[in-house]
């Protein structure tokens, strides 16, 4: 016990965090109460603790008391136990003879009684006290990092977290599952705020990743599986059928001209119905790869087994193969970054706004294929019945902001209503009514471009809209009313139209709850990844080595999806430059001498570390293979499990410093 | 003998039942300090012990708990099929099930021990659990098995010496 006889010698701190915790914890009380309890030296509190000056003085009071333990009441450990753990250690203590009490997240914050709040930091001082005697002295082990990245979805996002990487030098592994990259970038006209061709800046990016000698690019595939942790995980990709051969196809179209089917029929997903398309398909002009695909659902052969085949006859290249299978692949990767973007909220879950039942209300995905020059109409913006609008409503914040369906602000609406309203205008030179609950729109350059399109004459109407119904004074039956509250006026206003186009909000994807069961990571209550700290780690998960980029992480623009792709790329970086991460030392290991060999933890252990050793009798633990969950020392009859940093003594120490309970006081009658 | 506890005490302060919390690292930790970040309001009776994996939690915590004079005890794990261990989770209900007939037989009400899937996300679910098990615990007052711990031994002590002296006079 480093030069000190032998003897336990604690700091105790308790930050104030300005008066975050302050306010509510008598941090004076903690610290006259903590400086009665055995084996504490040094008791005190300070403004910051996490500042320099607070670690100094940790540092100078461990030199100069020659403490052997430390104890901060502070924030969470999740926020600073990695800080405090540094100060401990460059003040020469092991890094883990330091405990930390958490005292803002989970009471200051939580709590209101000034009383029970300084009481339930005493119990748990008392508690951290306790158990710090009883620390260890532990090293982190280092795994090494494979320099193999995997990125999942190819969308902006992953298109240009891949390209960052591969740029690096890195091998990257791209897994679409649509037939092509692009995202939901792919399907806009233009862009705001600076109004550019998303074409423009998107395909060449999308030509960069696949043309990259260190991007290995699996579109139509989907992650099944991941195993391992940071550094060292196992994938396997399914990899669909196209029933095309990759390498021959050249994409020449000639199998979708001789399709038996001699008009297209079904519904096109990329221009979200409002074209149609064969059984045989190239999503769209730019796809990457340019490959075509047959969709099993709709082609005639895989439904019914007989058809003549006149798409295998046309192709020169003997490329279309229908009996290709799902292919799987296996790699293995040291990083993964995860880029698997939003849907569009689902606008029939508004009825009274008609979308599905009205043909002319639109919803804001449709309209932006509707004026894309390569779109449906070629640009051109007619309703479904081949007429042009004269006038427009825009409803604004659709399911967003509202406590029947989502509560966030899905923070691009607003702007992409702008561009819209503009997009429109110049397209149809109809009268344009915006209806919003209020504008929205943060960031740079935003508001100028709000400003620059409110100039245009488009109209706008504060108020949410109450009721879109037909008008029945419209002979035709194609006219619809927009009925809103225009809150300016007070007024109830009715709005005839002959388009509605709903700004509906961003959502997670429906099957974002596997995804996050598969990677191990977790979402927030709204449903989108969560990353482990909103303002200090925003790209990092809880699990080690997986990164968030993109609208998966909850809705933004194209700027801030990309300022965060390259984060997530430069985190994994730092890793793989590295070479190797510390973990945690909380594995667990059998004390030989009380092993009964009863084998009960055998079977427990989900990462099979554990093996019982027929010649000795005795159960034995892979120290690589475990990870530290802690579950075969609970199950352990003859308690000769022990886990590191988690030992029985440990806990029994914080179960009776909370609870104030004296052993030899117990134990004297 | 003097036990420092704080159960049964009948003092001018009215009697806080303490609970003592074990709550995963990866989820139910996560939410408690989710409801920290969010401001989420709470019952200030728990106290939370952080362990990796619900599946750490050995049902001797449990039982040592009470013995030493919490009121309650209060398991948090991620919700099936969430584990970070992959089935800690369950390993810990299976013990759950066991322990909760143990805790029975030894007359304490099955409301002072509770297990909760809470997963990161669930800050409120904190709250509402929190509140729920300090509400019902109130009901039923201070288990102060301390005390009665005591009262035994005392009244062992007074058997013992009951009979030995018996003995000495038989002797
Ligand atoms: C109508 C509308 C207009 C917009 N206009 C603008 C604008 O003008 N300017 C602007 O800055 N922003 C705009 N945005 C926002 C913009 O769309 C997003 O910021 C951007 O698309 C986010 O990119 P992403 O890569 O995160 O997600 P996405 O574009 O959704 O891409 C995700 C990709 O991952 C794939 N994927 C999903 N799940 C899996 C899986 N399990 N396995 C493999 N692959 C998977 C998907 O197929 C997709 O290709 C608009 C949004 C909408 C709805
Ligand atoms: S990690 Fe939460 S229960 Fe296993």
């Amino acid at each position: 016990m480093s030069g000190t006889n032998g003897k336990i010698k604690i700091g105790f701190y308790i930050c104030h965090c300005g008066t975050n915790i302050a306010g509510t914890v008598d941090v004076q009380k903690v610290v006259d109460y903590a400086a009665t309890l055995p084996n504490v030296v040094v008791s005190k509190h300070y403004k910051y603790m996490c500042s320099d000056p607070g670690q100094e003085m940790i540092q100078k009071d461990i030199k100069d008391n020659d403490l052997n333990r430390v104890v901060v009441a502070a924030c969470s450990p999740f926020l600073h136990e990695r800080t405090f753990r540094n100060a401990t250690s460059q003040a020469g203590l092991n890094q883990f003879y330091f405990q930390m009490v958490n005292t803002r997240e989970q009471n200051a914050w939580v709590h209101l009684d000034p009383e029970a709040s300084t009481d339930k930091a005493m119990d748990l001082v008392r508690s951290a006290i306790n158990r710090v005697a009883f620390h260890k002295p532990l090293e982190k082990k280092t795994v090494p990092i494979k320099p193999d990245v995997l990125v999942v979805g190819g969308g902006i996002a992953g298109i240009h977290a891949s390209l960052t990487l591969a740029n690096a030098g890195k091998k990257v592994f791209l897994v679409e599952r649509d037939p092509t990259i692009g995202g939901h970038m792919a399907m806009f006209d233009k862009t705001f705020p600076t109004l550019d061709c998303a074409a423009c800046i998107l395909t060449p990016k999308m030509s960069a990743v696949k043309n990259h000698p260190n991007i290995t690019m699996w579109t139509y595939s989907e992650v099944v599986s991941v195993d391992g942790y940071v550094g060292n995980f196992q994938v396997k990709v399914k990899r669909k059928p196209r029933y095309i051969i990759d390498d021959m196809c050249v994409g020449c179209l000639d199998c979708i001209e001789a399709c038996v089917y001699k008009e297209p029929r079904f519904y096109n997903e990329f221009d979200q119905g409002l074209s149609k398309r064969k059984p045989v398909y190239m999503p769209f002009p730019q796809a990457t790869p340019q490959l075509v695909v047959i969709d099993p659902e709709t082609c005639i052969w895989f439904k019914t087994g007989k058809c003549k085949q006149t798409c295998v006859e046309s192709c020169e290249r003997k490329a279309v193969d229908l009996n290709q299978e799902a292919t799987f692949k296996e790699i293995e990767v040291g990083t993964i970054i995860v880029a698997t973007g939003f849907q569009s909220f689902d606008a029939r879950k508004v009825y009274y706004y008609g979308y599905g039942t009205y043909p002319n209300v639109y919803t804001a995905l449709e309209v932006e294929r509707l004026i894309n020059a390569s779109g449906p109409t070629s640009g051109e913006v007619v309703l479904r019945d081949g007429s042009r609008p004269k006038s427009i409503a825009i409803v604004h914040c659709v399911g967003s902001r509202d406590k029947n369906t989502n509560l966030w602000c899905s923070r691009v609406c607003c702007l992409y209503s702008l561009k819209l309203a503009h997009l429109l205008k110049e397209h149809t030179h109809a009268d344009i009514y915006n209806f919003y609950i209020d504008i929205r729109t943060p960031g740079k350059m935003m508001d100028e471009f709000y400003t620059r399109m409110a100039e245009e004459g488009v109209k706008f109407i504060r108020g949410r809209v109450a009721d879109i119904y037909p008008d029945s004074t419209d002979e035709e039956h194609r006219r619809l009313v927009v009925k809103a509250e225009d809150t300016l006026i007070r007024e109830i206003i009715k709005v005839p139209v002959d388009m509605v186009v709903l700004s509906t909000g961003l959502v997670p994807r429906d099957d974002a709850q596997d995804v996050r069961r598969m990677l191990n990571i977790s979402c927030s209550t709204e449903g989108f990844f969560i990353e482990r700290h909103p303002k200090l780690a925003p790209v990092n998960t809880f699990t080690d080595g997986i990164f968030l980029a993109g609208c998966c992480q909850g809705p933004k623009d194209i700027p801030d999806t990309v300022a965060q792709a390259g984060a997530a790329a430069a985190e994994a970086l730092a890793l793989i430059d590295l070479g190797y991460i510390e973990l945690e030392p909380n594995t667990a290991f059998i004390v030989e001498e009380e092993c009964s060999g009863c084998k009960s933890c055998v079977p427990l252990c989900p990462y099979t570390a554990i093996s019982y050793d027929e010649e000795k009798k005795k159960a034995s633990i892979n120290e690589a293979l475990c990870k530290g969950c802690g579950t075969c020392v609970a199950s352990c009859p003859s308690g000769s499990i022990k886990q590191n940093m988690f030992e029985d003594e440990e806990i029994y120490s914080e179960i009776d410093g909370i609870l104030n309970y004296q052993m030899e006081e117990a134990l004297c009658c | 003998m003097l036990l420092k506890n704080e159960t049964g005490q009948t003092a001018s302060k009215q009697w806080e039942p303490k609970i003592i919390a074990f709550f995963c690292n990866w989820c139910t930790y996560t939410a408690a300090d989710l409801a920290g970040v969010s401001r989420i309001k709470h019952a200030p009776n728990i106290r939370v012990i952080r362990v990796m994996c619900s599946g750490r939690v050995d049902p001797q915590f449990i039982l040592d708990s009470f013995a030493k004079g919490a009121d309650g005890v209060l398991i948090g794990g991620c919700h099936p099929g969430d584990c970070h261990y992959q089935e800690g989770n369950y390993k810990c209900l299976r013990r759950f099930q066991m322990l909760k007939r143990v805790v029975d037989s030894l007359g304490i009400e099955k409301d002072r021990l509770r297990l909760e899937w809470i997963s990161a996300s669930e800050g409120d679910k904190v709250r509402i659990v929190v509140n729920d098990m300090v509400a019902k615990i109130k009901v039923l007052g201070p288990l102060g098995l301390p005390l009665k711990f005591k009262n035994w031994a005392d009244e062992m002590h007074v058997i013992v010496s009951e009979v030995a002296g018996k003995e000495e006079v038989y002797a």
